[in-house]
């Protein structure tokens, strides 16, 4: 196991009547990317500048490279940040926004305008020194301030949204391109967002963060096909969700009724009694398909349902369904194949799933979304 | 057809334009223009015998001759130079707190604290310090009962006196320019200096100074020119000592009725301004429009 870059311990933190961070621990392994996901206001933004130490916790201890960061301001911690809106600042150029950190580290001129030159090529802007800052892409503008701070070569970089501002075309290949950056560094990188689509692209690991607390921390995958909470089944990824009461419970696979009478089956890895409220979640892209009934999977039951419309998006289409007996309406994905792609509203279509592929949750009265 | 209808509609586009222009032009013309047109005539010429003038620069030439007069004026280029200086640096950490440091109601409230001692005119506000300041007055008085006097101390007619009531009376117009450039400033520039590694000086020298300039700029011009041209407050706080240079256009006009000395005096002192500031936006870097629109 790689020693932890970022190790934080019971750390908690309130505003006034406001419990922004819930005695949160978690640990960061050296060289990996890790992502905090959780809504906005879910205390990710506090945690990350506790972190940088703009903000000073009420109890618990941050070690970053396992030095305690207890009292040490935030010019002094090995930690850098990449702001919302990057922040370079506009009254210096490109090769100065690059060279602050080493000036203010009294590095000789000399060795800052070598590294400066060094990593404006690492990120592919060499020769943009002179560059005045509002003469750059926002891409660019994206890897300046990336390269400002991993010039200083910190044990831990801060991400705090830094793709938000960005419009949907460019967000999508920077996500790529912070990925390429990562590996290529390997500096250890913390990235907060509220986007769970870049948390599961970028990340090794991902901490899905709710009211103050992480509800569970794992890899993309494991957070998307194994989530451990309601709250994960519904916030990564699109998830069909139906409440309902335990029917049977047999071998893990639970059955549940909606109020409408719609019977679902789902795994479970712990025992519901009769009768116990529950939260199923299933995924659009877990469903089949199928205009004549044999296509379908023997093994699975089998459902019916009415199209009420179609979700055109290329390879995210989806249909909107309505179980004809239970009228409970659910979300479906179209095969990319493009098979099915002259489905129409008001057609009637089967459909079934693996009940292994959906996950069901006891409702607790706590989890009130 | 269409061409003369477009022609037309120009036309009353101008006119309306000239119309709306005109109370401005009328007071731009009449009360500034016109009177320095008569002014500057008036300075350059000279009385050889009753009701007879000759094209002279006489003038001129007393104020360069006499010693008392051009000491003045550089004494009151240098009062209000320091006047200026002292303003800004009072005014930043004002202008710094309530726009970084203070939120909402707290916020408004240190803002019309700047503002209220300007519902009082500036002769009472001015008396205000006489009655502080002089040898009876409420300050001498309190160090003779703390022991820090022997006898009660006169306050007033010292330089210093007279650099407090004009940093005074400056203040809000060095506050508000300041506040509406520190304004713009995005906390998270200050917040990315401090992450890599800045001091709190160095941030000051190269973020929120480089960025507050032109507010900086602008509230200095205004200021020095206020002070420059301030005439009660160095009169009443620095009495017959105060040697400002408004005093000597004053004399010349009214006590002497030597209007052609004061007219040439006038507009050495508008040079003068126009020379400091013209020096000091050389000085900074700054571009004269850029700074009047912050200002």
């Amino acid at each position: 196991m790689t020693p932890a870059d970022l190790s934080v311990d019971r750390v908690d933190k309130h505003y006034g009547a406001h419990h922004a961070v819930r005695e949160l621990s978690f640990e960061v392994a050296r060289g990996s990317f890790f992502s905090i996901l959780g809504p906005s206001g879910c205390g990710k933004t506090t945690l990350l500048r506790l972190i940088a130490g703009f903000m000073v916790a009420d109890s618990g201890s941050i070690l970053i490279g396992g030095q305690s960061m207890a009292r040490v301001p935030p010019n002094r911690r090995p930690v850098n940040m990449v702001f919302q809106h990057l922040a370079l600042f506009p009254m210096m150029s490109v090769g100065e926004n690059i060279g602050y950190g080493l000036a203010r580290r009294g590095t000789p001129r000399a060795e800052i305008e070598r590294r400066v030159g060094e990593m404006l090529e690492r990120v592919g802007l060499a020769g943009s020194q002179a560059k005045r800052v509002d003469q750059l892409s926002g891409g660019q503008k994206q890897r300046v301030a990336i390269a400002r701070s991993l010039v200083l070569e910190p044990t831990l970089l801060l991400l705090d949204e830094p793709l938000g501002a960005l419009d949907l075309k460019l967000r999508e290949h920077m996500k790529i391109e912070l990925k390429q950056l990562q590996a290529a560094f390997g500096t250890t990188f913390v990235y907060i967002t509220h986007d769970q689509s870049e948390a599961l692209v970028l990340s090794d690991q991902v901490a899905v963060m709710n009211a103050g607390r992480f509800e569970q921390v794992g890899t993309p995958q494991t957070l998307y096909y194994t989530p451990q909470t309601p709250f994960v089944a519904g916030f990564v990824g699109a998830n069909n969700r139906f409440s309902g009461k335990a029917t049977s419970m047999l071998d893990s696979v639970v059955t549940i009724a909606t109020p409408q009478g719609l019977a679902l089956h789902a795994r479970s890895a712990h025992a519901f009694k009769i009768g116990q409220a529950c939260e199923l979640f299933l995924r659009p892209e877990a469903i089949a398909l199928a205009r004549v009934e044999r296509d379908l999977p023997a093994s699975y039951p089998r459902y019916r349902g009415i199209v009420q419309g179609v979700l055109f998006d290329g390879a995210n289409s989806a249909v909107l369904l309505r179980e004809s007996r239970s009228g409970c309406e659910l979300r479906v994905a179209l095969p990319q194949t493009g098979q099915l792609a002259d489905l129409h509203a008001g057609e009637e279509i089967g459909f079934s799933f693996d009940p292994a592929s959906a996950v069901c949750f006891a409702t607790s009265p706590s989890d009130g979304h | 057809m269409a061409t003369e209808q477009a022609a037309a509609g120009r036309m009353q586009a101008r006119l309306l334009l000239m119309l709306l222009m005109a109370p401005a032009l009328l007071w731009l013309i009449g009360l500034i223009v016109l009177p320095h047109v008569e002014l500057a005539m008036l300075s350059l010429r000279a009385r050889v015998s009753p009701r007879v003038y000759e094209l002279s620069l006489k003038q001129y030439r007393t104020f360069v001759d006499e010693p008392l007069y051009w000491h003045t004026f550089v004494r009151t280029a240098v009062m209000s130079i320091i006047a200026t200086a002292c303003t800004l640096l009072l005014a930043f950490p004002i202008a710094w707190t309530i726009t970084k440091l203070a939120h909402g109601r707290a916020r408004s409230m240190l803002f019309v604290l700047c503002l209220i001692p300007f519902w009082v005119s500036e002769t009472v506000r001015t008396l205000g310090w006489m009655i502080l300041l002089r040898e009876s007055g409420v300050l001498p008085a309190m160090l003779v009962k703390l022991g820090l006097a022997a006898k009660p101390p006169e306050l007033l007619y010292h330089d210093a006196t007279i650099l407090i009531g004009l940093v005074y009376t400056s203040m809000l117009f060095m506050v508000v320019p300041l506040v509406s450039a520190l304004d713009t400033l995005d906390d998270s520039l200050i917040e990315a200096a401090y992450d890599l590694g800045g001091s709190g000086f160095s941030i000051l020298r190269q973020i929120v100074i480089p960025h507050a300039a032109p507010g900086i700029v602008a509230g200095c011009v205004v200021v020095f020119m206020l002070t420059l041209g301030n005439y009660l407050t160095p009169t009443l706080l620095g009495g017959k000592n105060s040697l400002w240079f408004t005093e000597q256009i004053y004399t010349q006009f009214i006590t002497r009725f030597n209007w052609e000395q004061g007219a040439a005096f006038g507009f050495l002192l508008l040079g003068l301004s126009t020379a400091i500031v013209w020096g000091g936006l050389k000085l900074s870097g700054q571009r004269f429009g850029d700074v009047m629109r912050r200002a």
